[in-house]
Formats: structure tokens, sequence, C-alpha cells
């Protein structure tokens, strides 16, 4: 009856991997503009998934609610980072930029640990264990919101690049910063958007992930290696990358860990991502000799 | 190499060294002690990272594999401390060889080689937290033994001279690869890896160098702890917290200077201790002060202690000339 | 004849859909200047790039003193000789310009103390030798250039690949540096040079090679190249070119 188990295994691979892409997304975009590795979207996940926590511990808001308050929150916080401390604090400098991130990480999960300490938390919701049937498979109804709700905030941000005239001056950034200067584009400002709409990606995926998942703050590096692999896989930049490339690891992780077991899963994510990394397509990236 | 190279090493050596002659409260020697330790693993960053420009986040994966070692080797296997921190600093320099050749070889540089470090630390601390060989969970305990043949000493005083022996070590080998051509071809693949190897340089050769050199040298510190402590488990040993400060101390005191990671690691470790006085024992406090210090010393003193040093002499001079 | 130091035989780069080079072939004297001409984005600093190391030609040949030294890394040629300049100069920038050049000095001195003598002795051959101790992120457009030469010179090369090494410099200072390179050449040095400042190149240079997209389209001494059509044309434009001819006929 292997095929009884392996279906729903593939397809919670696949829920889950949708939400991982969301994540991917969001940091895809920011390397995709502004060129930078985002080492504090993990953090950022973790203060995401923390703020949707304290919505429904302290406002009672379900966090199917929360979202639409918090997805603007956290992309002023990610506009305000960028442009008023990772711009002015890195001097354009790449190996800047790097310690900046780094820095940022640092303080965020520290400052979650601090206040809130290494603790797990779970939220109670009363859909959490509801189950929905598919092809066989009985399939957590948080889940499978997710999913539906990854593939939505996708096809947002699709719009809103291809169809507003933010977006266009992201994309217009993206392919020639110099020659967008020229036209009269704001790129500070434009880099800013760029990671409050990443930044706002976690959010939502914070509120998507905390029905059926705990939170600490170490939560967020997890997803976030994930995220990094997917994004080097799908092509740094690359919006259908990140999204099928999510798709493809979040089944690859739920095999593992169910052939595996948690911690060498947790292994098998880490030597994914050592090994995407060295063995990555020539050229792809121009990093390379 | 002349005298004139030397003598500023030896003068604030010791200095430092007669400290313990008029300083007895175990509560300052300890802080030194735990001060050069994070010098001497700064000082393995700063040769990598400093001198040759590529910043690892992972470099607690080199000073857990050297603590772990040393652990390890005595506890299980009953080496004796001494031959066990020598081949600890080989396992660590070994395993920086082996990040280093498949890291460079595949042309990671700047973030993506941050990235790749920072992964394989992490691998190494999930293995060490489930890996029977390292007390999993539990953690791995040196057996007490205050004598001098076990590495461990009863008075505080002994430690902190072992320590800064390391660290002037440390300095002597930064003093001699400054003035040797590997060091100059050093610092031009930090500079324009392109143009050096258009001028001859084999820039994986000499990258590979320094990342085995960086690793030893904060592997040495990772077996120094083990000695120290006398208690490691995987948090402690390739735990981020390492890698912070490993990259941390000679970024405040300064990148690709000798007393850098000197001079950063009393900053860091007078600011854990400011932390830790203003509000208590709570986790993660020390840690964000040093994450908001990195993005300052990013941001506005970019050269560190020493660089901002540098700078008031230099205006002192053109005052003096003007 | 003078023997060919270099010759490069039918090489070609692909980059994906792209055909950068197509089938390239050149030769460069021993102890002559020979310079490689072509309009913007033809693939001159591909073609160098191929040369060099620093990319693999997708096929053909490149040889040095009759050895084939196709797709060997750079570090390898310039202990052999060949050594290379960069369009977009690449200083140390953090490092002083005696510690610049002495980088290349140590390709063929161990010592400290004395490559860093060498490079004080090039500094001068250069006109460089009153900016030892400045910081190489300090110098002017074409004191880099300079800079660029020295670091080459240091590493005695028997080939010296400058590439534009005249771009960005106001017409004295050309005048100023274009007796450096014919005293690099007087010295034994063989010089291949991408270059856009036409006056220099027909001045400087005993043959010419002219590059447009990908392909070699003439080659010659100066005189012959200038008035070669397909030239003009390639750098002109098709139109341009046949107005030019039209003009020339009414007169």
């Amino acid at each position: 009856m292997l095929t009884a188990v392996i279906i729903p295994t593939v397809i919670n691979g696949l829920l889950m991997g949708a939400v991982y892409a969301l994540v991917a997304l969001g940091l895809t975009l920011i390397y995709g503009v502004l060129h930078i590795i985002n080492f504090a979207h993990g953090a950022l996940l973790s203060a995401a998934l923390f703020a949707a926590f304290l919505c429904f511990r302290y406002l009672g808001l379900d966090p199917y609610v929360s979202v639409f308050g918090l997805a603007p929150l956290f992309f002023l916080l990610g506009y305000g980072l960028q442009r008023f401390v990772i711009g002015p604090a890195a001097h354009g400098k790449d190996s800047n930029i790097l310690l900046v991130t780094l820095g940022l990480a640092v303080i965020i999960e520290n400052a979650l640990l601090y206040v809130f300490r290494a603790d797990t938390r779970t939220i109670e919701v009363p859909y959490a264990f509801n189950v929905v049937e598919f092809a066989g498979s009985f399939l957590a109804v948080p889940r499978v919101v997710g999913f539906f709700a990854a593939f939505g905030v996708a096809a947002a941000l699709w719009a809103i690049l291809s169809l507003t005239d933010i977006g266009k001056a992201i994309r217009a950034v993206a392919k020639e910063k110099i020659g967008a200067q020229l036209a009269g584009i704001d790129v500070g400002h434009v880099y800013a958007v760029t990671f409050g709409l990443g930044t706002a990606c976690l959010a939502v995926a914070a509120c998507l992930l905390i029905p059926s998942y705990y939170v600490n703050p170490h939560v967020g590096d997890a997803f976030v290696l994930v995220a990094f692999t997917i994004v080097v896989l799908g092509g740094m930049g690359s919006v259908p990358g990140a999204l099928l490339g999510g798709l493809f690891v979040g089944v690859v992780e739920s095999l593992c860990g169910f052939y595996l077991g948690e911690s060498l899963g947790q292994i098998g994510i880490f030597l994914m991502f050592i090994l995407v990394l060295l063995f990555r397509p020539t050229g792809m990236f121009g990093e390379r000799a | 190499m002349n005298s004139r190279k030397i003598l500023p090493l030896v003068i604030p050596v010791a200095a430092l060294a007669v400290v313990p002659v008029f300083v007895h409260s175990n509560v300052v020697l300890n802080f030194m002690v735990i001060a050069l330790l994070i010098a001497l693993v700064g000082q393995g960053w700063n040769i990598l990272g400093g001198y040759g420009g590529q910043y690892s986040f992972g470099h607690a994966a080199f000073f857990g594999t050297g603590a772990y070692a040393t652990a390890i080797l005595q506890v299980r296997y009953g080496v004796n401390a001494w031959p066990a921190f020598a081949i600890g600093i080989a396992a660590g320099a070994l395993v920086g060889a082996v990040i280093g050749f498949l890291s460079f070889r595949s042309g990671l540089r700047g973030s993506y080689f941050a990235l790749v470090t920072l992964a394989f630390a992490e691998v190494l601390r999930i293995l060490a937290s489930v890996a029977p060989i390292t007390g999993a969970g539990v953690g791995t305990l040196i057996k007490l033994d205050l004598r001098p043949i076990s590495f461990q000493f009863q008075s505080r005083a002994a430690f902190y001279w072992v320590i800064l022996a390391l660290f002037a070590l440390s300095l002597l080998i930064v003093r001699v690869i400054e003035n040797s051509r590997f060091g100059a071809r050093l610092v031009a693949v930090r500079e324009n890896e392109d143009a050096a190897r258009a001028l001859g340089v084999d820039a994986l050769s000499v990258k590979l160098w320094a990342m085995t050199i960086s690793a030893a040298i904060t592997a040495a510190g990772g077996c120094f702890y083990a000695q120290y402590f006398l208690f490691l488990d995987a948090g402690i040993a390739y735990g981020p917290w390492i890698s912070v400060e490993a990259l941390l101390a000679p970024i405040i005191g300064g990148l690709g200077t000798a007393f850098g990671p000197l001079l950063g690691a009393l900053a860091v470790k007078l600011l854990g201790e400011l932390a830790k006085f203003v509000t208590g024992d709570a986790p993660g406090l020390d840690l964000v002060l040093y994450g908001v210090v990195l993005v300052l010393v990013v941001w506005l003193a970019p050269g560190g202690v020493a660089g901002l040093m540098s700078r008031i002499s230099s205006r002192k001079t053109r005052a003096a000339h003007g | 004849m003078a023997e060919a130091l270099l010759a490069v035989a039918n090489v070609s780069k692909r980059f994906g859909g792209l055909l950068a080079v197509d089938q390239a072939c050149l030769s460069a004297e021993q102890g002559k200047i020979t310079a490689l001409i072509g309009p913007n984005g033809a693939g001159k600093t591909t073609l160098f790039a191929l040369i060099c190391g620093f990319l693999k030609p997708s096929s053909g040949q490149v040889t040095y003193r009759g050895e084939d030294i196709t797709g060997r890394p750079p570090h390898r040629l310039a202990s052999q000789g060949i050594v290379r300049t960069f369009q977009i100069v690449q200083p140390f920038a953090g490092l002083t310009v005696r510690e610049n050049i002495a980088v290349g000095a140590h390709l063929h001195v161990a010592s400290r103390a004395a490559a860093l003598k060498a490079a004080e002795r090039i500094a001068g051959e250069v006109g460089l030798g009153p900016m030892l101790d400045r910081p190489a992120g300090n110098l002017t457009v074409a004191a880099r250039k300079r800079l660029e030469l020295a670091r080459a010179l240091a590493a005695k090369p028997a080939l010296l690949l400058l590439d534009e090494v005249l771009a960005g410099l106001t017409p004295s200072e050309i005048r100023d540096i274009v007796p450096v390179i014919r005293a690099i050449r007087d010295g034994g040095v063989t010089i291949l040079m991408i270059e856009h400042v036409m006056q220099a190149v027909m001045n400087l240079s005993e043959r010419i090679y002219v590059l447009a997209e990908g392909r070699i389209i003439a080659q010659g001494a100066p005189a012959e190249i200038a008035a070669d059509p397909k030239v003009i044309e390639a750098y002109l434009g098709h139109d341009a070119a046949n107005r030019l001819r039209g003009s020339a006929h009414v007169h």
C-alpha cells in the first residue's frame, strides 16, 4: 500500500511547498531588484510569526484576519529598514550590506529571544485540526488554505509588478539601475518598496503557517534556509522559479522527513542547500569566473 | 624580518603578561581570559576576512571541531590533553581546508560564500546535537583534573598566560603574513581578485591557504575553550554565537590589522558585561547589543577602532604640520 | 619575417544563443605592437579574455611560443609571460601605489623587500614616482592607467595585452603616455592592444586587426586599414559609409 502513503506525503509536500514558495518569493524579489541576499529574512519571518501570535493571544484575532493588518505593517517595517538603515549603512558596498543584514538578523532574533524566551508557543484555532479529503489523503485545512493563499499572493505580486506604475519602476530598476535613475526614478524609494513587499510576503506566510506550526525565535532560520535553497534552485530573481522551486523542495522535504525523521530531515535540507550552491549551473548568476 | 616589525608586538604582549602579577581578582582575570579567547578566534577570522576579504558566517565550524576533537579524544579515547589539543587544531584546519576547497573551487564569493559557510556550520551543529559520540543533547564533560599535565590549571593566571601565548603566536603569524609574498597576494585577492589573477596570483590556492590557517587558529580557540570550561554541547561548540563573535571582534577592532581582534574583543566583552549589569543575565540581550554595534560600526566607522585611531593620529599629524 | 609570439586560430565563443566571437584569427609578432580595433560591442574584450584564460573558447586554439595554451588559467599564463590590463581600471584600491606594483613584482620575486624595491623602480619608469605612497583609490584616471601599466610591467611580461589603456584620458595625457608604451615595446615586450583612440593606434601600431560583430573583417598595416571600405562601414554603418562614398564620388 505504498501509494497510500506516498501520495499523501507528496500532497502535503506540495501544500507546505507553496508556503515555502511564499517565503522564497520575498527573498527572490529582494535579490532580483536590490541584488542583495537578505540575511535578515529569517529573523523577520520569526518576528512576523510572533506578531501573528500576539494578535491572536492579546487581540483575539484569527491569523486569517490579522494578516490584513500585519501585511501592511510589515511592508512598512521592510520599507523603513531598507530606506533608513540598510541603504545608508551599506554605503553601496556589497560586503557592507552582508554585514548590515546579518547585524539586523542578530538584533531581531535575539530581541525576540530576550522578550519571549526560547520556549515554543502555539496558538489554538478551532479549525487547526479540521481535515479535508482529497485523492485518498486527509489534508489539514490550514495547509490547504495556505496553498491557495500562497498562489493568491503570487498572483497579486505579479499583478503589482506588471500593471502598476511602481511595479514598472521596480522592473526597470531591476534591469538597469542607472538607466532607471536617469529616467527620473527614485531608486532608493524603489528599493525600499521592494524590500517592503518582500517583508509583507513574510507576514502573509507567517499568518498562513501559524495555525499549524509552532513559534520560537529560531523557527524563521529553518524556513529561510529552505527559502534560500529554493531561490538559488529556481533562479535568483525569478518569480515562477520561486514558486516551482518551492513546490519541488516541499515535496522533497516531505519525502525526506518521512523516510529519515526530523533531525536528519533538517540536515537533508542543509545538504541540499550546500549542494545547490556548489553545483549550480555555470554563469547563472555571474559569480563564477 | 627585522626587530622593527616585532617590537610593536612585543610591548603590548609584555604589558598584558604582567597583568596577573598585579591583578588577583578572579572576576577580572576571567574576563581577560575570555576576551583573549575571543581575540584569538577573531584573529583567525581576521586572516580570512580582514586580510583575505572572504567573509565567513560559519567560523563556528572550526571552533567547534577543535573543541569537540580535544574533548572527545580525552573523554572517550584517553588521549592526553596536550596532544589532544594539537590534534584538535589539525582537525579544525582540515575542516577548513575541505570547506574552503569545496566553496572556492565552485567559485563562491561574497554573499554566496557567507551563506555556504553558515550552512556548513549548521550541519555540524545538528550532527553534533544527535550524534552519540558527542553526547548528543546532554553534551560532553571533560573530567576535572587540575594538573598541568591534563592542560588544566589551579590558578586562573596560568590559563591567562596560556591564552595570551596563543594570541601572541597568532600575532606573530599575522605579522609574518603581512610581510610575505603570500600576504601581498592575499590582500590583492581581497582588493580585486581578477586583477590579481592577471598578475600571476593563484587565487584559489591563496584563499585556500588563508582558510586553512584561519581555521587552525580559530580551532585553537575552541580547544582552549574545552580545557577552560570543561563542558561542551552542540549549541556552544557550533552555535551562531561564536560565528558572530568571531567576525564582530575584528570588524569592531579594525579589519586587516594585527591588533584589531584584540581591541574588538575587549570592546565586545565590555559591552556584554554592560548588558549583564543593566539587565541581568537574560539571554539574548548581549547579542542584540552586538548586532547594533555591528550595524553602527559598518555604518559609521568601517575601519573599526583601529581605523578611528589612525584617523585621529593623522589628524594630529596634519595639525602639527599645518 | 619575425615569428608570431601569439597565434589565435579560429577562436569562437558562444554565450547561449549569442556568438560573441566568430572564428577569430590573429597573430602578434614578436617585438611589435599589434592593435585590435573595432566598434563597440564587437567582442574585443571577450577575445582578450579568451586569450588570457578568463574565458574558455567554445572552439579554436590559442598558441603562445608554439605551445597550445587554450583555456589555461590566467595566473599560469602570467608566469609564462602573458599579462593583461583591464578596460575598466582595476587597482587594488586599498593598497598604496608601491604595494600595487609589488604584487606584479612578486611574480618573480619572493622577498617582500625586493618586490617593494622593484616597485619603486618601475613606478619611476612610468612617472608615478611621487605617488608611491598614495592609496591607489585616490589616484586620477590618468595615474590609474599608469599604475595599471606599472603593475603589468612589474610582472615582466613577454606579451602585454593592453585593453583600452588610453580610454578616458585627455589628449595631453595621451600624448604623455604614448612614449611610455613605445618605450615598453623598445624594451623587447610584444604588445597587443585594444584601442579606440584612432590617432594613437595609427601612430603606435605596426599591424592592425579589425573586429566587427565578433569577426575579423580586416587586417594589415595602419595605412591599409584606414583606406579599407569595410572598416569604414563597420564603424559608421552601412548608410553613412554609402553617403561618404557617394559624396567622395561627387567630388
